[in-house]
């Protein structure tokens, strides 16, 4: 956009964060190389530098965290729980003292904008540590009996899309409930978990409570069906979410998937227009819709339809796309070369099918993996741009005509974790969300998220809740009879 | 964009044909919400304006200050002593840009004329029984008239806020036309709806509507003397405002944020808001104005530090 007011650039430094050439697995409390000395390099998918090589995780390696995590169960488990609640304090408070590092990593490796890992990530990373701290030593209040049990080692394998905030999700809980951690972070994205596992030794933890084993999808595998392992969480799409429940099939292993979402933004007649322009936005460029509880699909109602997608494009219009280190971006880069090809194949048989595509006039740097804001109008329920989850920064607006036929199609999917409600009747708020089956309903907002609220989805978008009093649940034995083991 | 602003300008002139009209449609505009609107404004205050882009909104802000002195303690010598700084807001940089105007009591309006003769800056005189707006609309006339007689270029007029609270939606708009009609053809009409007494982002709404309708040039969001005066929310919430407007008519209207915006940082904020949701139409001193008057200062040592690279102090910069 070209104005009289240009903004000149205002990088972050990147002189705050010091990557070391390469990193090894964080196994029993030290870096090690993997068993079969196999690397993988991570890249910058901005610039598609190379920031650094890391040890790749095989079976081996999976077998020995694990061992480690059981060993470091046994007095982990048994310190009172305000004693781990000092240690999760700790963690939570040199997170925030490293807060601005951190960030500029996570942009760096993930490619999303700093804004957005400076404002968002890093502040609910640590507010989701201070609170299931704030838990450890309150456990038997929880409502899961009068001395819930942990289950000892938990299994945890995290996306990309927020690659801090998904360890804090999984590392959080499990350690305040006094399990310990054999965590796979995602290939693209592993720095901040290493990072995680320096500040789990700066934090005094004991060795083998928390193992971070970097990796691909194999080594995802070997974690999940490792037979010493007791609980698995995961969170990712909906196609390795059913491989992980087939894999666990028939195990006592208790298990919590978060997987794919096609959200719906639904928007009212009566809506205060401006802020619902305002949540479109944030529900599906925030973090270039790489979220899976992005407000994927926007349903309108027809008779503000014109008005709302004038104003929708003029506000496109004004999102700036560029370096991610860039304090003023909007949108950064997409995490991979792989996922921008979904991306466009997606796109591209949208456009196929026959719906209309838009896109704000905007330049694409050359390196690096870019995807314009998109929107996608005359969008049908039987469109694939529709159905699928797309997982970029892509919009499909579908119209409805009374609130019965809003909910219809917001429920009409394969997924059930997010949807948004935009209307100024309260009434109207509330007798929609209880008919919309969907994790979480946000009226009035969207993207919103705090860690005493619990999230999770229905249908294929997965089960078990993370997040508030509800999440402690997924890492819990309770001391009923029919929770003995 | 409209396609023709006559006719358009012509369909709303209906909604303003009786009390019920002006009623139906101020309550049919959308709602506001307010987490919402505080949450955008919010998010744009965090954009980083630097180097070139900070040299340019200063020299913008400067030449957009409303130089004001507003005090039952004001003389000529205080409001020439203003004047001149309008002119030359700093001594020792001629390459300083002069400001939009300077605002006083209507009494001051021939002085301020004399101290700013032969340049740019123009005089805007508060009137119609300003701040409270307490007074019979014979009173507010005489005022705007005996401000325009002395060569006011500008009005900042008071709504009556009594009568907008108790839903006199038609009283509150007759008065606006009244005294944009005192105005004449030579002075533009600034609306002041002070929105700390409004209270909900939806009166300023319907305010900032009910305003444009009758005929203002500007629309304003405070006195500065109330607790509350300009904030980033209700001016972002009131650039929306005359971006539709302007949309639906054809008719564009200058905003102007006043009270307790003091440093060149918030300035720039305001900035910020207006290029990302009017765009640059507005970036310019007849349409945006700060109604300010420590401000100044601030932008002329934040412009003296990108020149010299140093922090200077309030000793290189007048006082008034």
């Amino acid at each position: 956009m070209a104005s009289v007011f240009e903004y000149a650039p205002a990088p972050e430094s990147r002189s705050i964060v010091d990557i070391a050439p390469s990193y090894g697995l964080f196994i029993d409390g030290e870096f090690v190389e993997a068993a079969d000395g196999k690397v993988f390099k991570t890249v910058s998918p901005s610039t598609e530098e190379v920031l650094a090589e890391i040890a790749q995780a095989g079976e081996a390696d999976v077998d020995r965290a694990v061992k480690a995590a059981r060993k470091a169960f046994e007095k982990w488990s048994a310190l009172p729980g305000s004693e781990r609640a000092k240690y999760l304090f700790r963690i939570a408070r040199i997170i925030q003292e490293r807060a601005r590092e951190l960030a500029v990593l996570e942009t760096l490796d993930n490619g999303k904008p700093i804004k957005e890992t400076r404002d968002a990530d890093l502040p609910l990373v640590a507010a989701h540590f201070f609170y299931y701290a704030g838990w450890a030593d309150k456990l038997e209040h929880a409502g899961f009996g009068a001395s819930p049990r942990p289950l000892g080692v938990a299994g945890q394998v995290i996306p990309w899309n927020f690659p801090l905030l998904m360890l804090a999700w999984k590392i959080a809980p499990a350690l305040a409930t006094g399990n310990t951690v054999v965590l796979k972070p995602a290939e693209t994205t592993p720095l901040s978990a290493l990072f995680f596992a320096d500040i789990c030794r700066q934090a005094g933890l004991p060795k083998g409570v928390v193992n971070i084993l970097p990796g691909y999808g194999d080594a995802g595998a070997a974690v999940v069906a490792h037979p010493d392992v007791n609980k698995v969480a995961f969170t990712g799409s909906t196609a390795v979410g059913k491989e992980i429940a087939r894999t666990v099939a028939g195990t006592r292993k208790k298990v919590t998937l978060e997987l794919g979402g096609k959200g719906a933004n639904i928007v009212f007649d009566d809506a205060p227009i401006d802020q619902a322009v305002e949540g479109i936005v944030n529900g599906i460029f925030f973090n270039q819709g790489q979220v899976c509880c992005a407000g994927s699909r926007l349903l309108v109602q027809e008779s503000i339809q014109d008005e709302l997608l004038d104003s929708l494009k003029r506000r496109l219009s004004t999102l700036r796309l560029g370096d991610p280190l860039d304090k003023n971006t909007d949108i950064g880069a997409i995490n991979s070369e792989e996922q921008l090809t979904r991306i466009t194949s997606l796109v591209e048989q949208g456009e196929a099918e026959g719906a209309e595509r838009w896109s704000p006039a905007c330049e694409i740097p050359t390196a690096g993996y870019w995807f314009a804001p998109t929107l996608f109008t005359n969008v049908t329920q039987a469109h694939t741009v529709a159905r699928d989850e797309i997982f970029g920064p892509v919009l499909s607006v579908l119209t409805f005509r009374t609130p019965d036929e809003a909910v219809a199609k917001a429920n009409n999917t394969a997924y059930g974790l997010s949807a948004g409600i935009w209307t100024e009747k309260g009434s109207r708020i509330l007798a929609v969300a209880n008919k919309l089956r969907a994790g979480v309903v946000w009226s009035n907002t969207f993207n919103k998220f705090d860690p005493t609220s619990p999230f999770g989805g229905y249908k294929e978008s997965g089960f078990g809740r993370e997040g508030g009093r509800h999440g402690l649940e997924a890492y819990l034995a309770p001391s009923s009879p029919e929770g003995e083991r | 964009m409209p396609t023709n602003a006559s006719a358009a300008a012509h369909a709303l002139t209906d909604v303003t044909a009786s009390d019920s009209t002006l009623r139906r449609f101020l309550h049919g505009l959308p709602g506001v919400d307010a987490v919402g609107l505080e949450g955008r404004a919010a998010s744009l205050g965090t954009r980083s304006i630097k180097t070139t882009a900070k040299a340019y909104a200063i020299d913008l802000a400067i030449s957009m200050v409303d130089l004001t002195t507003l005090e039952g303690a004001d003389t000529p010598g205080k409001v020439r002593a203003l004047g001149v700084k309008a002119v030359h807001p700093d001594p020792t940089d001629r390459t300083t840009p002069a400001t939009a105007a300077v605002c006083v009591y209507p009494d001051m309006v021939a002085t301020a004329k004399e101290a700013v003769a032969g340049s740019t800056v123009k005089v805007a005189s508060v009137a119609t029984a300003f701040p409270a707006g307490r007074a019979a609309l014979a009173v507010k006339l005489a005022d705007v008239r005996d401000a325009v007689a002395a060569g006011a270029d500008e009005i900042d007029m008071v709504i009556d806020r009594g009568a907008f609270l108790a839903g006199n939606y038609m009283k509150v708009y007759d008065e606006i036309v009244a005294v944009k009609s005192a105005c004449g053809t030579s002075a533009r009409l600034k609306v002041i709806f002070e929105t700390g007494e409004l209270s909900t982002y939806d009166n300023i709404r319907r305010a900032s509507w009910l305003g444009m309708l009758a005929g203002a040039d500007f629309i304003k969001t405070s006195t500065g003397k109330v607790a509350v005066n300009a904030t980033p929310a209700n001016t972002l919430l009131m650039l929306e405002a005359v971006r539709d407007f302007r949309t639906q008519t054809g008719i564009q209207v200058g905003v102007k944020p006043a009270g307790g915006i003091r440093t060149t940082k918030d300035a720039v904020k305001f900035l910020v808001l207006v290029n990302e949701t009017v765009g640059e139409d507005w970036l310019d001193n007849h349409w945006f104005r700060f109604g300010a008057s420590s401000l100044l200062n601030d932008l002329l040592m934040q412009r003296q530090k990108l020149a010299t690279g140093r922090y200077s102090g309030p000793d290189y910069v007048t006082v008034d």
